[in-house]
């Protein structure tokens, strides 16, 4: 299948060049030297390739042969990958230390998805059924409860003339026969997609449904839409990775593509060994049994983190053409973009900025553009969103990845290391964030919940800003300069920031939000603010309001209430009722 | 670890051209990537050097103890067909290296067949085990705060002048492994010490050496040096060769192996001044746009594996250049280590040892190494409300600088007195204090009954019931 189309003359780090056959594509797959290591072809000149190597190439040498694959870089899609782990070029890694031990040796080759393995499919069409690309062909089941809708390649079309019958397949057995003009072709589960090429659908839908992570910050105050794109910007130690890990758990999305790109090692293992053990609420089933994680860690050749955005995003592309609604966590594309600039300076190309690419924004409006909640081709509907996390270098947000991200993105969840600092998390800044998807997801909110969410948020916001103008006043002159108005706007804040921005992802009750529970803590928050207010305004001194217990009460409410006994919400707001009853009747004569 | 093999063997006479320690070597023919060379001078002295890249008919090598002395017809290179091993064996730990690898204690050669590549190999993330087991320092602002966990790799950022050896040798020293309160420590697991030294002072070295000598660890130590006036680009080999020994006793001798390095920041700059004589496109402040890669290629090789009891906890020490941690020595490290103890100035200058400036400290494994069944049940809220404790104290010392401290509320005045009483009996510690988690948890108690009961808000009501000892009546 593979045939030498060239011999190496040049080696520096990931990038080879070789020179030979002149029918060599560009981006075309090749394997290098003897030991076969993956690469792909980036630059063409004369008889002259460029390659970059997605493994380690020390010990090569020149002369070594290429061979040519006249493929270009692509996953293998079907049942299977759901639970899988991968490295940054669809390598499963469980199979890499079955055969080679702990440590990632080079070479290895292994069926990205088992060829074995035997899956209860039922056919969904029938013989003389006209079928065009992306139609479901049937169903496997992926797991206990995940239908795996199997769909015809996009590019394929014509007449089915066999079906398999409702059975146990391999993904290699045929399970249809068509008829495409003249000849007759074989379908199996199995499809293989160049990961460069997004997969096609009919059309763009608007994105007006949040995407639910029970995180508070983000979906009360920005939140990201399904289909929609959001990028986390932090220095280290702001806590990327941790709100990436809570979305990853907690979203309600039906399937989730965790990359790992140039991460820690520990974190992917701690996701391996968390996720068997945590139940998805909605479908009281393992985590994992959603999850597809790509680990590139910053240790694995620099090349393969580059192609792992790519495969987690065709991952998530297919699965969305089922049907299913599907989130993509990116961690980090600055890893991402720095292997970019790696592969570039080997090759010597004229810097922009910071001495990455010039065609850096291009590959990251590629990359945020494959999100969109779309119309599929087979008629189903369904979704792909992005969070992408952006590690700018000394936590400065001038730096090029996050300025260029900000173009592609309408959701910015910005980390700030003062929050971290003073372990307040998710240490989201409500002031440097913002969504613009916050008009788009209001009637959602106003039909689920039944309640002005929109306008709640809204007023919520303003308390928060209203707070950062006078907490410039306090620095200069102390809090007692305020008159009582204003100090009761500063114990609401606390009460927002402590009570709701404030969560602890390691605690059992606080660690998910139903949305009830949100909106049911911002409103008891308002109408202790209304509440109060009334009374200062009447010339009740704030140190009354300060020392009430039940501030102490909502502020632990987050952690006290369950989401299924939101009924104590109602007690806690009795408990303002009383309290500020008291102190409305003594001032108010 | 791969094991050697040797193939090539031919030798080329006469360079093409030499540029600082960079020379390009013409006419060798299959001469591989990242490949060892022995290079020979006009006098016939050898030394070695490393293939940074090959092309048609030419290699350029990298010459590990700089180029000084060698001539372009008088030096021959003999590319040795290998990339760069070096032997191990747990005979090795009581000994003393050059930055290479070469015993320079005046003792032989380690007696081993073993020889491992020092550029190792990726972990498979799926072949870890996530670290869950602490140790206990007896430091507070480590073991209270930012939590150390075997198969971690937590860096000290420092800056010149502070005392960083010290707090490394202190932990090396105390380091043991902890149990849950009250529970006795194991015994009989082997523990290995490995330092790599890069470019500091003999003096510096000089300290880790008598301080191993005075706790009897030396036996358990062994030591990569790369002083300050030894050839700049061995310092790119140090750590990685004093990291294969660690793998060697960690994965293949079930040793708990602790790695200290120091000073990755010369390091940086060892790597820096290679880059800039190969003409490579600079990204921040000069450094190559693969120092992210390259640090995690040492800094990744820490953590533990199914298939060994040992491990590999990793301290590396960086002196921040201007004490800035954006620099991109520290930033970068940040981003690949899990967490970072930060030193501060101004606590040094107030006399306070370590001087730990908990703030920009954190450990992030911390949370899975502690509570409940590890330390004791409430320690991460503890730690949490001293952070955000201290933390508010730095708004409360900064409006008071502003209107004064007799013009602050009652309670922000409180905060002024915890956060004195933070830094002086919480944060100090003298150099042989060796404080057990009960005691750093008790002092935290009673730092925070400083404060009203309404103010700790992480912690939850049962646990301020139990240790809240302050006389606060409300509620």
């Amino acid at each position: 299948m593979s045939e030498e189309v060239g011999k190496i003359t040049w080696i520096s780090g990931p990038v080879v060049r070789a020179r030979g056959s002149r029918h060599v594509g560009m981006l075309e797959l090749v394997e290098v030297g003897e030991d076969h290591l993956v690469g792909e072809v980036i630059g063409l000149k004369g008889d002259q390739m460029t390659i970059q190597v997605y493994e380690e190439t020390a010990g090569m040498q020149t002369g070594a042969p290429i061979y040519g694959t006249g493929l270009p870089l692509s996953v293998e899609l079907g049942p299977g990958l759901i639970q899988s782990i991968y490295d940054g070029v669809q390598r499963p890694l469980p199979l890499i230390e079955e055969a080679m031990g702990s440590f990632i040796n080079r070479g290895a080759r292994f069926d990205p998805i088992s060829r074995e393995k035997k899956w209860k499919y039922t056919p969904k069409v029938k013989v003389g059924d006209e079928v065009t690309g992306g139609a479901i062909l049937g169903v496997a089941m992926e797991t206990d409860t995940f239908e795996h809708r199997v769909m015809l390649n996009p590019d394929d079309s014509g007449t089915i003339t066999w079906v398999a019958e409702a059975g146990e397949y391999t993904v290699n057995d045929p399970i249809a026969k068509l008829k495409m003009g003249k000849e007759e072709k074989t379908v199996t589960m199995l499809q293989r997609w160049p990961v460069r090429r997004a997969r096609p659908f009919v059309n763009r839908r608007g994105a007006n449904i949040p995407l639910i992570t029970g995180q508070r910050i983000l979906d009360t105050f920005f939140p990201v839409a399904k289909g929609g794109a959001a990028g986390i910007p932090g220095p280290f130690g702001s806590g990327k990775t941790v709100t990436q890990h809570s979305i990853a758990k907690w979203a309600d999305a039906e399937v989730i593509v965790y990359i790992g790109c140039g991460e820690r090692g520990n974190e992917m293992t701690e996701v391996l060994q968390e996720f068997p053990h945590l139940i998805d609420p909605r479908s009281g089933r393992p985590l994992m049994e959603r999850t597809v994680l790509i680990a590139n860690t910053s240790n694995m050749p620099v090349a393969a983190r580059e192609a792992s955005i790519y495969t987690g995003i065709t991952i998530a592309e297919y699965y969305r053409d089922m049907g299913y609604h599907v989130a993509l966590m990116a961690d980090s594309t600055s890893r991402w973009a720095e292997a970019l600039r790696e592969v570039s300076g080997r090759l010597e190309e004229m810097p922009a900025e910071e001495g990455y690419p010039a065609y850096l924004a291009g590959r990251l409006a590629e990359f945020y553009e494959r999100a969109g909640y779309v119309n599929n081709l087979n008629g189903s509907q369904g979704s792909v969103s992005i969070v992408g996390a952006v590690s700018p270098p000394g936590g400065d947000f001038s730096e090029p990845v996050t300025q260029h991200t900000k173009r592609f993105i309408r959701c910015f969840w910005a980390l700030d290391k003062s929050l971290a600092s003073a372990r307040h998390f998710p240490a989201i800044n409500w002031l440097d964030s913002y969504s613009e998807y916050v008009g788009d997801v209001a009637d959602w909110w106003q039909e689920k919940v039944g309640k002005d969410w929109l306008g709640m948020r809204n007023r919520a916001m303003e308390l928060l800003s209203e707070e950062s103008r006078l907490s410039q006043i306090v620095k200069l002159v102390g809090p007692d300069a305020l008159p009582f108005t204003e100090r009761m706007v500063l114990e609401t804040t606390r009460l927002i920031r402590e009570g709701i921005l404030q969560q602890n992802a390691t605690e059992a009750v606080d660690a998910y939000s139903s949305i009830e529970k949100q909106i049911g803590l911002l409103e008891l928050v308002l109408y202790f603010h209304d509440r109060g207010m009334a009374i200062v305004k009447r010339g009740a001194p704030i140190s009354l309001i300060h020392d009430l217990p039940v501030v102490d009460a909502i502020i632990r409410a987050k952690s006290t209430v369950p989401n299924e006994e939101l009924s104590k919400l109602d007690d806690i707001r009795k408990q303002v009722d009383e309290q500020m009853g008291q102190l409305d009747a003594e001032y108010r004569s | 670890m791969s094991d050697v093999t040797v193939r090539g063997g031919q030798e080329v006479h006469g360079v093409g051209r030499i540029e600082g320690p960079i020379m390009i070597v013409e006419g060798g023919t299959g001469v591989s990537y990242d490949e060892v060379v022995e290079i020979k001078d006009a006098r016939g002295k050898l030394r070695r050097g490393r293939v940074l890249e090959v092309g048609e008919g030419f290699a350029v090598v990298q010459v590990f103890a700089g180029s000084t002395g060698l001539s372009i017809d008088g030096t021959s290179v003999r590319f040795l067909g290998t990339t760069l091993h070096i032997p191990v064996a747990e005979e090795m730990l009581g000994r003393i290296f050059d930055g290479l690898g070469t015993p320079i204690d005046g003792g032989p050669e380690p007696l081993t067949d073993r020889y491992a590549d020092v550029n190792g190999q990726p972990i498979n993330p799926t072949a870890r085990i996530y670290p869950r087991d602490y140790i206990q320092t007896g430091i507070s602002t480590i073991d209270g705060v930012n939590t150390l966990l075997r198969g971690q790799k937590l860096p000290l950022f420092s800056g010149a002048g502070m005392p960083h050896d010290q707090l490394a040798a202190q932990i090396v020293r105390q380091a043991t492994l902890g149990k849950e309160a009250g529970a006795p420590a194991t015994e009989g697991e082997e523990f290995a010490i490995v330092f790599a030294a890069m470019g500091v002072k003999n003096d510096v070295a000089d300290y880790f050496r008598r301080s191993f000598t005075e706790s009897g660890a030396l036996t358990r130590v062994a030591m990569f040096l790369n002083l300050a006036d030894d050839p700049p680009v061995e310092r790119i080999v140090t750590p990685r060769a004093a990291l294969t020994l660690a793998e060697y006793l960690a994965y293949e001798r079930d040793m708990h192996v602790l790695v200290v390095l120091t000073d990755m920041t010369n390091y940086g700059e060892a790597l820096r001044q290679i880059s800039n004589v190969r003409g490579e496109v600079p990204s921040r402040k000069g450094y190559p746009g693969y120092l992210y890669s390259d640090l995690a290629s040492m800094y990744e090789r820490t953590g533990r594996i199914r298939t060994s009891k040992g491990s590999i906890t990793q301290i590396p020490i960086l002196t921040m250049p201007n004490d800035d941690i954006t620099h991109p020595m520290p930033d970068l490290t940040g981003y690949i280590t899990e967490g970072q103890i930060v030193l501060g100035r101004e606590l040094n200058f107030a006399g306070i040892y370590p001087p730990v400036t908990v703030l920009p400290s954190l450990s992030r494994l911390m949370k899975d190494g502690i509570g409940k069944g590890r330390t004791r049940d409430d320690h991460p809220r503890w730690g949490a409300q001293l952070y955000a404790a201290y933390a508010r104290t730095q708004d409360v010392r900064a409006l008071a600088s502003v209107i004064g401290e007799e013009e602050l509320s009652e309670v922000d005045q409180k905060y002024l007195k915890f956060g004195r009483a933070f830094e002086r009996e919480f944060v100090n510690q003298s150099f042989t204090e060796n404080r057990s988690i009960e005691r750093t948890l008790e002092i935290g108690w009673k730092l925070l009954s400083i404060l009203p009961k309404k103010e700790l808000t992480r912690v939850n009501l049962d646990e301020i019931e139990k240790y809240y000892q302050g006389d606060d009546a409300t509620n």
